[in-house]
């Protein structure tokens, strides 16, 4: 416990420029990622498990993308779809035999395939954890806020994941494409009866899910140190977001993860051993006081 | 009361079997095996108490191993404690800290449910491997368990402790049989079954389910205090979300509709894991391929399966003679009228 670094912090712009930045990349990629997972979760009614190690997927794919390609958008890009066909094998070959199962199945599937993929990656990538490296378009000078200093691939991170936010929002809401799967949420049986084939629905949702996961690792490969097994501590902390956002919202999926975002880097000043405890104390309180989530719908049981 | 006796008769004759196992000299490779086996089959058997018996299905049933693995050792460690005593508040503790789990987690739907345990259990963790000053860290309790004599046993002694351990172990099962047989376990059933039909017959569903979680976790805490004992130390990764994956993992192999079901699963993953070990270091990949065989080509444990088909047999069997004695009565029937 110590409070008063936390306050010293609070009274210097630098530090809370510094700690909002922080707080800010954290809560981006926990928002890419639990969006994916909220997004299966709301269409399919599946959790996927394995969501993390998709993100683990996604983070060493870039990672070798970019010692073949040396650019960094090409190989976050790459990484994104290569983990969204991924995603699309794993549904149609794994999940999709599991849907109308009990959640026993599902999570045992789900396991499996962590159980899998962890050592496919030591196999492949070896035991020894990697590092990116920042890449080579963003080898520029710091930019300065307030006395405060911000690494401008930050700023790119913050800013990408909101892009890709808002344009899955848009996509869900304002298309064609997100006006059959959001049928298809309600009443899958319906739509198909309509005549529109939603197995391929769930399927490219899944797909859309996964690639998210593959561009959040795809964005934590430079800042993050890539381990076998590193997908599995942020997929809790993405199930925390969808908890307090509320299942199957994406806006609830953004305001969470910037709050967690935010508890995680002025708590590591102010708290440092009970970042993990406020953050369950977070999700507790909002399944107390409001089961479904600050932007979740109401759901039955 | 004659399923009662019955079920005496076997825990006795099962102690038996366990207690002969040393008499006869066994290599201590297999006596290690059944121990390693005892500890991890509570941790099964209590586990399925909620996902067979109960329909929760909990992701995060480890983190009271290891509370149980933890606060015994620790309790130990202080030299303050009788090992009855710590015994006991190892148990206590682990009650305490799966209600309050409980307590938040009960009411929420499956898919909650199961996420909530998990996430419990590695807040748990976490904390485990943050607090080092209480709990070593990653490097878990070190220096060895102290087992001081109580009652004239000595569980410093390698037989001691394994008859100690099996009588704990006996004891554990014989309970949970008698749950899961008693007016108790049948409600347990109905909640599964159908949670609103046991509502309205005026069962207080959240208690009940709040009582076999608690109760779970006491038992999966012996089982947690029985490991530390053994290999007289205690580890994170008892409490590591792996451990509970395993844990659901065996009551898949055992079955979860037979009630020693998850016992036999404990024995098979831990041959299948002794036996991978041998030949390659990569066995996540063998058992993540093997779940993946027994969930989506079986569809169910291989053991409920066999049940499955002789309950089958049998119904048929029993058609049969209903058939039989039909055709017969309808004979006489024809040869009356």
């Amino acid at each position: 416990m110590d409070l008063d670094a936390l306050m010293r912090c609070v009274g210097t712009t630098s530090c809370i420029v510094t700690q909002l930045t922080s707080g800010m990349i954290i809560g981006m990629l926990l928002f890419l990622i639990a969006s994916g997972v909220t997004l299966i979760f709301g269409v399919l009614n599946v959790i996927n498990f394995a969501h993390g190690s998709l993100y683990m997927i996604g983070a060493y794919a870039a990672w070798t993308f970019y010692q073949l390609t040396g650019s960094y958008f090409v190989s976050a890009l790459g990484a994104a779809v290569a983990v969204g066909v991924l995603g699309v094998l794993f549904e149609r070959f794994l999940m999709s035999k599991v849907y109308g199962s009990n959640v026993l199945m599902q999570l045992l599937v789900c396991y499996a395939v962590v159980l899998i993929s962890d050592d496919l990656i030591k196999i492949i990538w070896g035991p020894v954890s990697l590092s990116m490296g920042m890449p080579v378009e963003f080898r520029l000078p710091p930019l300065r806020f307030f006395g405060g200093v911000v690494p401008p691939f930050y700023i790119f991170m913050i800013v990408a994941a909101m892009a890709i936010g808002l344009l899955l929002w848009l996509v869900i809401a304002r298309t064609r494409f997100g006006n059959i799967v959001r049928a298809a949420a309600v009443n899958g049986p319906m739509v198909s009866a309509l005549g529109i084939r939603v197995n391929l629905y769930y399927a490219a949702v899944f797909g859309i899910g996964s690639a998210l996961a593959g561009a959040a690792g795809a964005l934590a490969a430079p800042v993050r140190s890539l381990t076998p097994g590193m997908g599995f501590s942020i997929l809790i902390e993405s199930f925390i977001v969808t908890v307090i956002g509320g299942m199957g919202s994406i806006v609830g999926a953004f305001v969470a993860s910037i709050i967690i975002g935010l508890t995680r880097s002025f708590g590591s000043i102010g708290f440092p051993l009970f970042v993990d405890g406020v953050m369950f104390l977070i999700m507790a309180l909002v399944l107390i006081f409001k089961p479904s989530g600050l932007f979740g719908r109401p759901h039955n049981k | 009361m004659t399923g009662r006796w019955r079920d005496l008769a076997w825990a006795g004759a099962g102690l038996l079997v366990l207690l002969l196992v040393p008499l006869f000299g066994a290599p201590p490779a297999i006596r290690d095996f059944i121990m390693f086996g005892m500890a991890y089959g509570l941790l099964a058997m209590s586990l399925n108490l909620l996902i067979g018996y109960s329909g929760l299905v909990s992701f995060g049933h480890a983190m009271f191993f290891a509370s149980g693995a933890y606060a015994f050792g620790l309790a130990m460690q202080s030299g303050k404690f009788s090992i009855p005593a710590a015994f006991a508040l190892a148990i206590v503790f682990t009650a305490v800290l799966a209600l309050i789990v409980g307590a938040i987690c009960v009411r929420l739907n499956e898919i909650y449910f199961a996420f909530l345990t998990l996430a419990f259990q590695m807040l748990f963790y976490n904390v485990i491997l943050g607090w080092v000053s209480f709990t070593g860290g990653d490097q878990g309790l070190m220096g060895g368990i102290p087992r001081p004599k109580f009652l004239g046993i000595d569980l410093a002694d390698r037989t001691q402790l394994y008859i100690f351990c099996s009588v704990a172990f006996i004891v554990c099962i014989a309970i949970l049989r008698q749950l899961v047989t008693s007016p108790f376990g049948y409600t347990l059933r109905l909640i599964r079954d159908n949670q609103e039909r046991a509502a309205f017959l005026g069962v207080n569903v959240p208690l009940v389910k709040l009582t076999c979680f608690v109760i779970s976790a006491c038992v999966a805490a012996v089982g947690g205090i029985l490991l530390t004992l053994f290999v007289s130390g205690a580890y994170p990764n008892f409490g590591f979300w792996t451990t509970s994956g395993e844990a659901i993992f065996m009551i898949l192999l055992g079955g979860s509709n037979v009630f020693l079901g998850p016992l036999v699963g404990t024995v098979i993953l831990r041959l299948l894991n002794d036996i991978t070990v041998t030949y390659t270091s990569h066995t996540e990949l063998v058992l993540g391929i093997v779940i993946l065989i027994l969930v989506l080509g079986l569809r169910k444990g291989p053991l409920d399966l066999i049940a499955e088909r002789l309950e089958n047999r049998r119904q048929a069997a029993a058609q049969a003679v209903r058939d039989a004695a039909d055709a017969g009565a309808n004979g006489t029937g024809k040869g009356g009228s």
